[in-house]
């Protein structure tokens, strides 16, 4: 028997413009020690569908329609606010996706981590602390009894999941929520985290709910997939048939859409080099102030008087040290890294939009590094940078035109007169319809507002970009799309890219040569095959190791 | 923290001695002077009134010699008190007004943090509604309004409390305290209202939900820690206010504190006791300012980690 069974549920949101039906007649169920995974793109109801059944939505505008959860033969929809309680991180306990805002800043992990104990089970104190040191420690959190009293932001990210996961488990529940427990996670960690949410599944012989966006990830750890699609699921099986043999034309494209293997065509890669950097070297010390060239550094140092010379080293963080690189003409290099290994600090140096400690970066045999902000204005046009978040670096009060008028005016690369006809044809590029023209970014889905960010970038034909984690914050499908748009543009405009990302899969289905930054340093470059097949370096090894793919789960 | 608060107390002192020397040159070029009175007093006695008080002097004498003066704590003789000093006033009145600021902080704290807190918690409902809306007109409403309408309404007709006098009759420091508190009070409740707002909205809040915590302890354990920030940063800011702001309350109730001075030295061009209590508030502000923020500081663990290792 089902350890959990939803039938029919509805959940609605009643807002002003209308009803959402982020959840609409969904059905499944979850039995002891199975793993059921729902998959879907953001807003396809995979989350609010298991916040509904703990009474998480905030209710209105979320309304429960209809449809039953029986949990262990009681339904879940049916039970008051405080019977709901008891069973809320008692029986059945969740994980969030980001660890650092799911977690209290202003409490200490043990503090957080004993609370179930002491609401559900009326557990001294004492015992729980005990209880939960024994717990952090085997979630593998070094020195538990030490790191109780630390609060969330003493631990990187992936001991910040861990704990979130001690807390999760520390009430001894029978059904755990994994809300995309590992998308804000490296992805030498995500592997981590996974082995032990599997491991600790075993143990306990505990029913998951993993919920992802991301299928090369639950390929290998459901034991059966859901696969939602604006409010309803249009498709569950068991996890080999769903990759397999895919019944439901959405998951075939989904699949489809997962970069897989290698860059398919070839790009026509000139022996000369459109950048040199040698021996760059970006300082920061711990403050946030930057350790520019020797001469400034020594004058500000005397004028600010408190500075002591000798504490100056030890805050010192190298986000960049001692990267040797060259980047020929029309190819398309990836910097691949985990979270603070400084690759987009590198991208940033190059640009000259970071003053570097050291070192020097030649564009076309001209030193930029030496260069006044004046002096750099004609670089800027032929240098241009693609973000991440195309919701946080497109100017919210700037329509499309405005947004990608301003740099063809700002360069003189049209008039007043002409603006209007670049501009239309810059959209067409880039796949925007015409008509959109007059819009404002907040108007636009994520993937067409990713469009015009890389439209503005573009716009003054540039011959170098900068890409930072152009995809990351798009679904897989609006990914695969995207990543098409900029082989063609590359293709197109004979661009030279340098592509920053931490998902090893989209690097190796779009970049000709690949360099592996840790710690701020280039451990490892070369062509993207080979770099796969053959990684000369250990932690490149780990780093290709811990990749999710969909083959893995066949064998 | 050491070095960030001596830091801090640094900073201080070009802010003070801007204070001064702005204060300084705008009494004197206000027109009339300490002495100048309705009935002309002799050439002679003005005289020597002038020399007695270095008033004679260039003003860039006068100036720095209230300086080195005020170097050593003293604020200088009264003009229009013969005989008493301006800092004698400012004891002499200080405690009043301080135990006035004291309660009105109190009750401006617990009352403002109590409404905001409740209407966050319920937001667009009648519960947010009545209490932002009343401290609406909290704000709206000058003290030199409220404070008679209160003492029409609690003191004459339904005597329940003394109208006027500090201290003298059981229940007469309600009124005052009250008054002045009123603006504070609506500004709490609105900073509180929307620290609880965000905060609420937080992550961290649906885990503590998760968890299946009862709604109180979501609330007070993982809400208000840092949904009362905004409030804190405020109190300090407010305390120096609410000192230096009293004289309209003091002046409707007739209570002895040192607004009142600080409203007749402006009248009687006091020009000592004016820059007396000026610097005096001036350095009310900026320490109270401080306090806050070491206590703004204390309460986020992260930034206490970074200022006590910075401090080494």
């Amino acid at each position: 028997m089902a350890l959990l069974e939803v039938n029919n549920l509805s959940t609605w949101f009643h807002t002003r413009n209308g009803v959402v039906k982020a959840v609409d007649d969904v059905s499944f169920s979850v039995a002891e020690g199975e793993t059921l995974a729902i998959v879907g793109e953001s807003g396809s109801g995979k989350s609010v569908c298991c916040y509904s059944l703990l009474g998480l939505i905030p209710m209105p505008p979320g309304k429960i329609e209809s449809g039953t959860a029986l949990f262990n033969g009681r339904d879940l929809l049916a039970l008051s606010e405080r019977e709901l309680r008891g069973i809320r991180g008692n029986e059945i306990a969740t994980i969030f996706q980001d660890p650092m805002t799911s977690l209290n800043p202003y409490l200490t992990i043990g503090e957080q981590l004993i609370e179930p104990l002491i609401y559900h089970r009326d557990m001294s104190r004492k015992k729980a602390r005990i209880r939960a040191i024994e717990l952090l420690d085997a979630v593998g959190i070094p020195r538990a009894e030490h790191r109780f009293d630390s609060y969330a932001f003493q631990f990187s990210g992936g001991m910040r999941q861990r704990v979130m996961i001690a807390m999760a488990l520390i009430a001894e529940p029978r059904l755990l929520i994994a809300d995309e427990p590992t998308t804000a996670l490296d992805v030498t960690i995500q592997a981590q985290t996974l082995k032990l949410i599997s491991e600790l599944q075993t143990q306990r012989n505990l029913a998951v709910i993993f919920i992802s966006h991301d299928l090369a990830v639950v390929a290998n750890i459901a034991d059966r997939v859901a696969v939602m699609k604006d409010g309803k699921i249009v498709e569950t099986n068991t996890t080999t048939a769903i990759y397999s043999k895919p019944q439901h034309p959405y998951t075939q494209t989904l699949l489809k859409a997962i970069p897989d293997g290698g860059k398919v065509q070839q790009a026509d890669i000139a022996d000369t080099p459109l950048l040199e950097i040698c021996r760059l070297k970006t300082w920061f010390n711990i403050s946030g102030k930057k350790n520019t060239r020797s001469g400034k550094k020594d004058t500000r140092k005397k004028s600010d008087g408190s500075a002591k010379g000798s504490s100056a080293n030890d805050h010192t963080v190298k986000a960049v040290d001692d990267v040797t690189l060259t980047i020929r003409r029309h190819e398309i290099l990836g910097i691949v890294g985990e979270s603070g290994s400084g690759k987009s600090t590198l991208g940033r140096s190059i640009l000259q939009l970071v003053k570097p400690t050291g070192g020097s970066v030649k564009y076309g045999g001209d030193e930029l590094t030496t260069l006044s902000r004046r002096q750099m204005k004609p670089y800027r046009r032929r240098m241009q940078m693609i973000f991440q978040d195309p919701y946080a670096s497109l100017n919210p009060r700037m329509s499309v035109f405005d947004a990608l008028a301003e740099p063809l005016l700002y360069h003189g690369l049209a008039t007043r007169k002409t603006v209007l006809a670049e501009v239309l044809a810059l959209m067409d590029d880039v796949g925007l319809a015409a008509d959109s023209i007059r819009k404002y970014p907040h108007e636009f889905s994520g993937g067409q507002r990713q469009r015009i960010a890389i439209g503005r970038a573009i716009a003054t034909k540039p011959e170098f970009i900068i890409a930072d984690e152009p995809v990351s914050a798009l679904d897989v499908t609006i990914q695969a799309q995207i990543l098409e748009l900029i082989l063609q543009l590359v293709d197109k405009h004979n661009l030279t890219m340098l592509f920053i990302s931490h998902d090893l899969s989209v690097v190796r289905y779009i970049c000709d040569r690949v360099a592996v930054m840790h710690q701020g340093k280039l451990i490892e470059s070369g062509a993207t095959e080979t770099l796969w097949h053959h990684p000369q370096q250990s932690y490149t090894q780990s780093l290709l190791a811990a990749v999710p793919s969909l083959q893995a789960s066949h064998n | 923290m050491g070095r960030f608060i001596l830091q801090r107390l640094l900073q201080a002192i070009p802010v003070l001695l801007v204070v001064i020397t702005a204060t300084f040159f705008l009494v004197r070029a206000a027109p009339g002077g300490p002495f100048s009175a309705e009935k002309a007093v002799p050439p002679e006695v003005l005289k020597a009134l002038e020399e007695r008080y270095q008033l004679n002097q260039p003003v860039l004498n006068q100036y720095f010699s209230y300086l080195g003066d005020l170097a050593h704590g003293d604020l200088g003789p009264s003009f229009r008190f013969p005989g008493r000093s301006v800092n004698e006033m400012i004891f002499a009145g200080l405690p009043t007004t301080a135990e006035l600021g004291l309660y009105a902080l109190l009750i401006s704290m617990l009352l403002g943090t109590t409404a905001g807190v409740v209407a966050a918690l319920k937001p667009n409902t009648a519960q947010d509604y009545i209490p932002m809306s009343t401290a609406m007109i909290g704000i709206c409403l000058p003290s030199f309004l409220l404070g008679p309408l209160l003492m029409l309404v609690f003191g004459i007709w339904l005597e329940w409390v003394p109208v006027s006098g500090w201290g003298n009759i059981p229940g007469d420091k309600i009124l005052p305290a009250l008054t002045l508190a009123s603006g504070y009070t609506a500004y709490v409740a609105r900073l509180s209202r929307g620290g609880m707002l965000e905060v609420m909205s937080q992550d961290y809040i649906r885990t503590a939900r998760a968890k299946g915590l009862p709604e109180w302890v979501v609330v007070i354990k993982h809400g208000l820690r840092g949904g009362l920030i905004p409030v804190v940063a405020f109190a300090g800011p407010a305390f120096a206010g609410l000192l230096s702001g009293s004289f309209v309350v003091e002046t409707i109730f007739q209570i002895p504190g040192l607004g009142r001075f600080y409203v007749q030295a402006a009248f009687n061009r006091d020009y000592t006791m004016i820059m007396g209590t000026t610097v005096f508030f001036a350095a009310l502000i900026i320490l109270f300012n401080l306090l806050s923020d070491i206590l703004a500081v204390w309460l986020n663990p992260k930034l206490r980690q970074q200022y006590s290792s910075h401090s080494g």
